[in-house]
């Protein structure tokens, strides 16, 4: 027996450092995504550029101040200059204090909306790829008719109806951009779900609700983020969609999509510092996010999204 | 070392095909540089076959890479690696890729372990075949087509013209293993490389591509490097051994010397720690040094503190005869004797009963039974080994054991329930005494939770009420009773070696104290000493807390040292059942005979007895195999 233990002891030592690559012991699967996604340069740049944006709409106004309520038409109109960096809209609102106020909505209906998404899509196909049989074949039918029907026009359709705040919109993106993330975990899932740990806790008794909670949600995680980030672009992509087609928030609440939609007026006036500012923000946040969702791509090893 | 090799090429005479001089190979990994292969010499010469053997990790793959300069990118190889004996000798660690393709097929080849995805299943094999003749040789292609034909003839395929126009997905696992070895001998090369041909395919098959391999090598004087970690393979097919531990070789010689008279500590150990197959008529047990057969007096009061049952009827009954024959048990101290009277006695308590159990896949014409009309139980406190090939469905009837796969027909009984019968809640209940150890020691695991949670699991399934200290205490209580220390708890699995992660499997199903305990291959993706280490934890804590086995393994000589009972499966029916020793010493059944004739034994001189005595058998010369290997047995 104490042959057995020493015979033991050889394989155990090489054994984890001969795992390809996976970490040997001192360096954390953590540690080893965190340096995957900093190789990734387009990643870092795009993790810098929503930081920098984040800070720029909630802590910018904190030094440069403006009312973003009030009109002023005094102040309409005018073109960049010391006391207005990037000038004011038609209503005398400083375009740069307008950018910060309008970027907040658009980041946090877009964070919110994508990640209330993601929750959806992920319950949802983890449920439908657990059960299996009938039960996942109508769910499945039930996001396929729902991909069958652009969000846009779902979108319209609904600001036509009503008018949405802050949390109506997050809600309504939300509901309408859950299918993609549900189609991804559902994939996930049938193949955590013959895994033997699965196996080995159904036969021993555990329940479905520990199945799917404690081993396949947690094992499905890397794509859920990936998926989440993908999500985030698209939902801020979708706010400013809206708000352009006029169906947004209302004034003197904006956002960005709503800036452009103001600005679109004045394209033909020469006034660019209402377009060009709200536009470009749009796309590089965008763009970073799915910059990021390519860095952690990469990091957590997750194929691409559906 | 070095004086048995100058020996081994006196006697072969020609100039070696493949020679090493000081190869080391270097990964770059994310964690740093990892040295696979540090300063290996060797050489093959032609018609020679040397095996490269050590245990997973050690480098042989990599060394066989390295030979056809086939290392992934980001391996640094040094030192040199000669290929081709007269004419022309390319270094391919120094050869550029262009000069590697023009060599690769031509004077070497590999033959890979998983004939399933060697072979490309959108094109016909004769295609193949042809395509690989074509690289080399500027023939039209109804030439190589017929040449094509010829190799698959060469191999054994029967029917070749209407074989070369099938797809892989046509053939069988054996069938396409030989595909890929007509492929690798298309261009008559001077070195084959072989790595782990035979690994993934069953023993009878495994037998048939030993001999055809052989065979062909002896034809055409080709030499092959063999790598393997089965010492079974070793014994039946190679010339010389070279032993590999953590990238260096430990030992090289003729084959009889290094498996029956190894040198090196590494060597003994892990020739020692590979299961040896008894078979009827061997005058001893094989490995005599250590068959210290232990009478079963002793059993009796240690397994008796655990469980009262059990331990009972254990003593005495062995009949005289077999008695001799019985192989020292290997794992734990208890005397596994074949106990017929046990078997065949009053019905008894069971922990779980099968009854004409079908499975059933599919329905009318594409109906596939995986399970047909299979009957099999499980005392408490013994032992029962399920054995058969692959598709012989003795995972499937573990898995029907443990509930997860509903029968189609037929009754399975839980500790005296019948699990059609019994609600959800109590079904859950019941399960509470059933502990699993499966196969695969990554996906046994949950990589996101720590060897503390994983252990503790089924206490939160099943006692809710328990403490958070309580549970840490008797997880930290079960990671000593597998031997694993209780810091460990902490771990990810990640950190764990395959062995020590089955062992935290084993801990994670007694958690509960189970009646019954379902191992499901448990060992067979673990090195040789690393099996034995879990085996014999298994059997230790069974003698201890009195659990009962069903035991699904692949590998008879495990299972005779490990099981009281066996149950043999074939294509979803139980072939025969019965205690171990009459079971598998003298086999009832024609199928269970050719089983136990294909294992190869680790020992040259018996497994080229063995061997012949198997071929002519087949040959239809005589009719029972296995009592042929076993006379022919008493060297």
């Amino acid at each position: 027996m104490s042959a057995a233990v020493q015979s033991g002891r050889p394989a155990g030592g090489t054994g984890p450092s001969a795992g390809a690559g996976t970490g040997g012991p001192g360096i954390s699967g953590l540690r080893l995504a965190v340096r995957r996604f900093s190789r990734n340069r387009l990643a870092v740049i795009g993790l810098a550029v929503v930081v920098l944006f984040f800070l720029f709409c909630f802590a910018g106004p904190l030094v440069w101040s403006t009312d973003q309520t009030h009109t002023a038409l005094t102040h309409a109109n005018l073109g960049p200059s010391g006391a207005h960096w990037l000038g004011t809209d038609a209503v005398g609102h400083d375009e740069l204090g307008r950018l910060m106020y309008g970027g907040k909505v658009s980041l946090v209906v877009g964070l919110a909306a994508g990640v209330l998404a993601t929750v959806i899509g992920t319950l949802w196909g983890a449920a439908a790829g657990y059960a299996g049989g009938w039960i996942d074949a109508v769910m499945m039918r039930v996001v396929d008719a729902g991909i069958a029907i652009p969000a846009l026009f779902i979108l319209l359709v609904i600001s036509a109806i009503a008018t949405p705040g802050v949390w109506g919109l997050i809600l309504i993106l939300g509901l309408v951009s859950w299918l993609v993330p549900s189609r991804l975990v559902r994939a996930e899932t049938l193949t955590l779900k013959n895994r033997d740990y699965v196996h080995t806790l159904r036969a021993i008794g555990g329940t479905h609700t520990r199945a799917i909670g404690r081993h396949i949600l947690p094992n499905s995680v890397s794509t859920v983020v990936v998926a989440a980030t993908f999500q985030v672009a698209d939902a801020i992509l979708l706010v400013a969609y809206v708000s352009y087609l006029g169906l947004g928030l209302q004034p003197p609440k904006t956002d960005w999509g709503g800036m452009l939609s103001a600005g679109l007026s004045a394209t033909y006036s020469g006034r660019w510092w209402l377009i060009v500012p709200p536009g470009l923000a749009v796309i590089l946040v965008v763009c970073a996010f799915n910059a990021i969702g390519d860095g952690l791509r990469d990091a957590f090893d997750v194929r691409g999204r559906g | 070392m070095t004086a048995t090799d100058t020996t081994a090429a006196a006697t072969a005479g020609t100039e070696p095909v493949l020679r090493l001089e000081d190869l080391g190979v270097t990964f770059s990994s994310e964690t740093g540089d990892v040295p696979a292969v540090r300063g290996v010499s060797l050489h093959v010469r032609p018609g020679e076959t040397l095996a490269l053997v050590g245990e997973s990790g050690s480098g042989k793959s990599t060394v066989a890479l390295a030979s056809i300069g086939l290392l992934p990118d980001n391996a640094r190889a040094s030192g040199r690696a000669l290929l081709g004996s007269t004419d022309l000798v390319t270094d391919v660690v120094t050869a550029s890729e262009r000069d590697l393709a023009a060599l690769r097929g031509r004077a070497v080849s590999m033959v890979f372990q998983e004939p399933a995805t060697a072979l490309d299943p959108l094109t016909r094999i004769g295609a193949q075949i042809a395509e690989v003749v074509r690289n080399h040789r500027q023939i039209p292609a109804k030439e190589a087509g017929v040449l094509a034909v010829d190799l698959l003839r060469r191999v054994g395929i029967p029917d070749p013209e209407r074989r070369a126009r099938a797809f892989p997905f046509e053939l069988s696992g054996g069938q396409r293993q030989r595909v890929v070895i007509a492929m690798a001998i298309a261009n008559d090369p001077e070195l084959l490389i072989a790595d782990e041909p035979t690994t993934a395919l069953d023993v009878t098959v495994q037998a048939e591509i030993l001999d055809l391999l052989r065979r062909l090598a002896v034809e055409s004087g080709t030499g092959v490097l063999l790598v393997t970690h089965n010492m079974g393979v070793v014994a039946d097919f190679a010339d010389r051994v070279a032993v590999m531990l953590q990238g260096r070789i430990v030992e090289t010689g003729p084959v009889e010397d290094v498996l029956l008279r190894p040198e090196h500590e590494y060597t003994r150990r892990l020739l020692a720690a590979v299961p040896r197959l008894a078979v009827a008529g061997s005058p001893a047990v094989p490995g005599a040094s250590d068959a210290a057969a232990r009478p079963g007096a002793g059993s009796g009061e240690e397994a008796g503190q655990a469980s009262g049952q059990a331990s009972g009827q254990e003593s005495g009954e062995g009949s005289g005869a077999v008695a001799a024959e019985v192989p020292r048990p290997r794992y734990g101290t208890r005397a596994r004797s074949a106990n017929p009277a046990r078997d065949s006695g009053t019905d008894g308590e069971r922990v779980v009963d099968l009854r004409d159990v079908s499975v059933v896949y599919g329905r009318r014409t594409g109906a596939v039974r995986a399970l047909d009309g299979v009957s099999l139980h499980v005392r408490p406190g013994e032992t029962v080994g399920l054995v058969g090939e692959s598709g012989s469905g003795k995972s499937t009837a573990a898995r029907v054991a443990l509930g997860l796969i509903r029968p189609t027909a037929g009754t399975v009984t839980l500790f005296g329930s019948d699990l059609r019968r019994t609600r959800a809640r109590a079904r859950r209940s019941l399960r509470a005494g059933i502990g699993v150890v499966l196969q695969d020691p990554v996906a046994s695991l949950d990589a996101r939770m720590t060897v503390q949670e994983c252990v503790a699991e089924p206490l939160r399934v099943h006692r809710r009420g328990m403490s958070a200290k309580d549970r840490q205490e008797h997880v930290a209580e079960l990671l000593e009773r597998v031997r694993l220390p209780r810091a460990y708890a902490q771990r990810a699995p990640r950190e764990l070696s395959g062995g020590q992660r089955q062992r935290v499997s084993l801990a994670r199903a007694l958690a509960l104290a189970p009646r019954l305990l379902v191992a499901d291959e448990p060992t067979s993706a673990l090195d040789v000493s690393v099996q034995e280490a879990v085996l014999e934890v298994i059997s230790e804590l069974q003698e201890e807390l009195g659990f009962a086995c069903l035991f699904v393994s692949h590998d008879l000589a495990v299972v005779q040292h490990f099981a009281e009972r066996v149950v043999v499966m074939r294509a979803g029916r139980i072939e025969e059942q019965g205690g171990t020793m009459d079971t598998l010493l003298h086999p009832g059944t024609d199928y269970t005979r050719r089983l136990l004739a294909a294992v190869p034994v680790p020992d040259p001189v018996r497994q080229r007895q063995r061997r012949t005595a198997r071929q002519a058998a087949a040959a239809g010369t005589g009719p029972a195999a296995g009592t042929a290997a076993g006379t022919g047995a008493t060297a």
